[in-house]
């Protein structure tokens, strides 16, 4: 059982939906984006997905693409994101790490020395974007071996024939993509992803967690009223570019989780 | 050689994979659509009326099959082998990207769809891909770094003529592996109704195999032209490569005939050295996964992708095809590379002694002829692929040259 297992399990024994929030490593700098990971929980974070910068975000809107850039600008780098999640274990063993990115720098790393690196830095989970059921055999199995949770993407182009091969191999909660498109883009309403979370999990027992686009306390409680919880990334990662303190921006994430925990 | 491998011409295997190159490393919203467009593919090349409708349009179109030249002055100059061209500098649209832009725009009709996005550099695919589509009344949306757009302003206004929308990419730093990257992006956006016109051998699978097949007619065309010429198969063949499209497309059809050498140029801008101003992902660059596919890439220590530099920007890509990964690998191709300066070089000797004035892309190709002819003998045949005019390039010329045509 991984943090992100024994979390949701949490959650559900107090009949709670999940807010999880992205933040990107490094963004501007690891000082200012560990300040804010660390406020995080004291914001009402369930789950934390750390972005790992990368030069070519394929799946990302401007917010995100952007906080990757000046990440890299300022020198982020693989070991520096590991850093911060141990730096950030040292006063917390509880909340769940989700590292998200893309597959290239892990597989530069080369993939059983990442996977031991991440697993002792105080990972639990990994979101990579690019690599589908199709490519299991790179990262999904091995990471699952090592004991970190494979969180699968299921989006609207995930049809039924498909679904199950997307649910096959994923493990700690599958991530809803309410829309087509990239991250930061418009929101779906909550009436449109109720049917499609609803046929996820007639298909699975794992939480399913719904993204992309919700910005607002409002949509966040509506959404998650429909689901097992909501992620919120563009909107906080804007927060923090349009030259917010943190502290400001952990109580604009504090309105959003109160939000999803309303639901 | 790995005498193993009885054939080389049997890739890509079910996964999409030549060797462990290649593959589908894209997000699970397109996943669906590549296995949709794989199977349409899969079925359309066994379809006597889609290739009956490619040769149509190959012939009264494009104006192929493209000559095969001797070049005659050049073989003198040089004083060695003796130098042909392909000359698919001649296809309408005056490059080979239109060989694969045909195919793929028939293939999209079939499937219905009704926008067509793709991803430009120097602007050649670009235009190819306007030009398809104002011939069939298609939607035509083109991503092409900003940078890109200012150096490349002809074909920019070119593709306006056609009707399409070009859109100038600011993301990353602006160049062909941006452009690519927004129209990934608008691809996932807009899943119903877009066909992705890829421009070359890359991409996740089936691109880099439907991209070579749709390329594969250079080739065909030069091994009929050759015994045709000269009774035989040429000794060498040699061609540029930016994603590697048009030397997939020389190269494949040869692939099994042994005797023949097969060399690929990769643009070496100001050198191939630790300072990383050059494109040559094989000779200078590893393994490593972007835009849908494992292949050598550019990048540094922490697998961060790094932006190429050469004269040429129909070179200017940090990957390459993952076939040709693969064949560097396993040692059925060579792959060398040549700067600038070097191409300039050949740019020159080739508008002065064949009254051909080459895209700065093929003068790399035509630059590793002229280091190695002059060492082989006579009776040895060499087949470079002149796969693109220099029109694009006489404003990038006249400044590398030091004067002003403006
Ligand atoms: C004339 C010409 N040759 C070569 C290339 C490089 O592409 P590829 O390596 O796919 O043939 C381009 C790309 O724009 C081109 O315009």
């Amino acid at each position: 059982m991984t943090r992100i297992d024994a979390k949701f399990s949490a959650l559900k024994d107090d009949g709670k939906k999940a807010f999880v929030a992205y933040i990107m490593a490094g963004d501007p700098s690891v000082e200012t984006s560990l300040e804010l990971m660390k406020g995080l929980p004291g914001a009402g974070v369930d789950v934390i997905e750390l972005g790992l910068p990368f030069t070519d975000p394929m799946a990302d809107g401007p917010t995100i693409q952007e906080a990757g850039q000046r990440a890299l600008a300022g020198g982020m780098t693989l070991d520096k994101t590991l850093d911060m999640v141990r730096e950030f274990r040292k006063d917390d063993a509880e909340t769940p790490i989700v590292l998200m990115g893309y597959y290239n720098p892990i597989y530069s790393r080369g993939v059983s020395r990442f996977l031991n690196e991440a697993k002792e830095a105080g990972i639990d989970g990994l979101i990579i974007v690019d690599l589908p059921p199709e490519e299991d055999d790179e990262l999904c199995i091995p990471a699952q071996k090592a004991g970190l949770n494979f969180i699968r993407l299921a989006t609207p182009t995930t049809d039924d024939k498909r679904l199950p091969k997307v649910l096959e191999n994923t493990s700690g909660f599958v991530y809803y993509v309410s829309i087509t498109g990239i991250t930061g883009a418009a929101a779906a309403e909550a009436q449109e992803v109720a049917p499609e979370v609803k046929r996820i999990k007639s298909q699975t027992d794992l939480p399913v967690i719904v993204g992309f686009g919700i910005r607002t306390p409002e949509s966040a409680e509506s959404i998650a009223g429909i689901a097992d919880g909501c992620v919120v990334g563009s909107a906080i990662v804007g927060e923090l570019a349009s030259g917010r303190k943190v502290e400001d921006v952990l109580a604009f994430v504090k309105t959003l989780s109160d939000g999803a925990h309303r639901a | 050689m790995n005498e193993l491998v009885n054939s080389f011409m049997t890739g890509p295997d079910e996964k999409g994979r030549f060797g462990d190159f290649g593959g589908r490393f894209v997000s699970e919203t397109l996943m669906p659509l590549i296995l949709e467009l794989e199977e349409q593919y899969e079925h359309a090349k066994t379809d006597q009326s889609f290739w009956d409708e490619m040769d149509f349009l190959w012939k009264h179109y494009v104006g192929r099959p493209s000559p095969l030249y001797f070049a005659e002055r050049l073989t003198e100059r040089l004083g060695g082998a003796k130098v042909y061209m392909k000359r698919d500098e001649l296809n309408h649209t005056g490059a080979h990207k239109i060989n694969n832009v045909l195919g793929q725009i028939i293939l999209a009709r079939r499937m219905g769809k009704s926008r067509i996005i793709a991803e430009t550099g120097a602007g050649q695919h670009g235009v190819a891909t306007a030009t398809v589509c104002a011939k069939f009344g298609l939607k035509c949306v083109v991503y092409m770094g900003a940078h890109d757009v200012e150096r490349q302003q002809p074909n920019v206004f070119r593709m306006k003529l056609l009707g399409a929308e070009v859109v100038p990419v600011t993301s990353g730093r602006g160049t062909l592996k941006d452009a690519m990257n927004d129209a990934l992006r608008d691809w996932v956006t807009n899943v119903r109704d877009t066909f992705y016109c890829i421009g070359t051998v890359a991409g996740p699978h089936p691109y880099p195999a439907m991209v070579r097949d749709f390329q594969s007619i250079i080739g065909k065309e030069v091994r009929e032209q050759m015994h045709e010429a000269e009774g035989r198969l040429p000794d060498t063949i040699i061609a540029a490569i930016g994603g590697g499209s048009n030397a997939m497309g020389l190269f494949y059809p040869f692939l099994d005939d042994k005797e023949v050498a097969i060399i690929g140029v990769e643009a070496g801008g100001k050198g191939v050295n630790a300072k990383m101003e050059h494109c040559a992902s094989l000779t200078g660059g590893r393994p490593g996964v972007l835009h849908g596919n494992r292949t050598y890439l550019l990048q540094d220590d922490d697998g961060q992708i790094l932006e190429g530099f050469s004269i040429s920007a129909g070179l200017d890509y940090p990957g390459i095809g993952p076939e040709h990964s693969w064949l560097h690998d396993v040692g059925r191709a060579q792959y060398v590379s040549i700067t600038d300066k070097e191409a300039l070089e050949a740019f020159q000797l080739c508008c002065e002694t064949e009254g051909i004035i080459p895209a700065l892309e093929p003068s790399h190709a035509l630059a590793h002829v002229t280091k190695i002819a002059p060492d082989l003998p006579e009776d040895h045949i060499i087949c470079m692929n002149m796969c693109g005019r220099g029109d694009k390039d006489i404003f990038t010329v006249a400044k590398a040259l030091g004067r002003d045509i403006s």
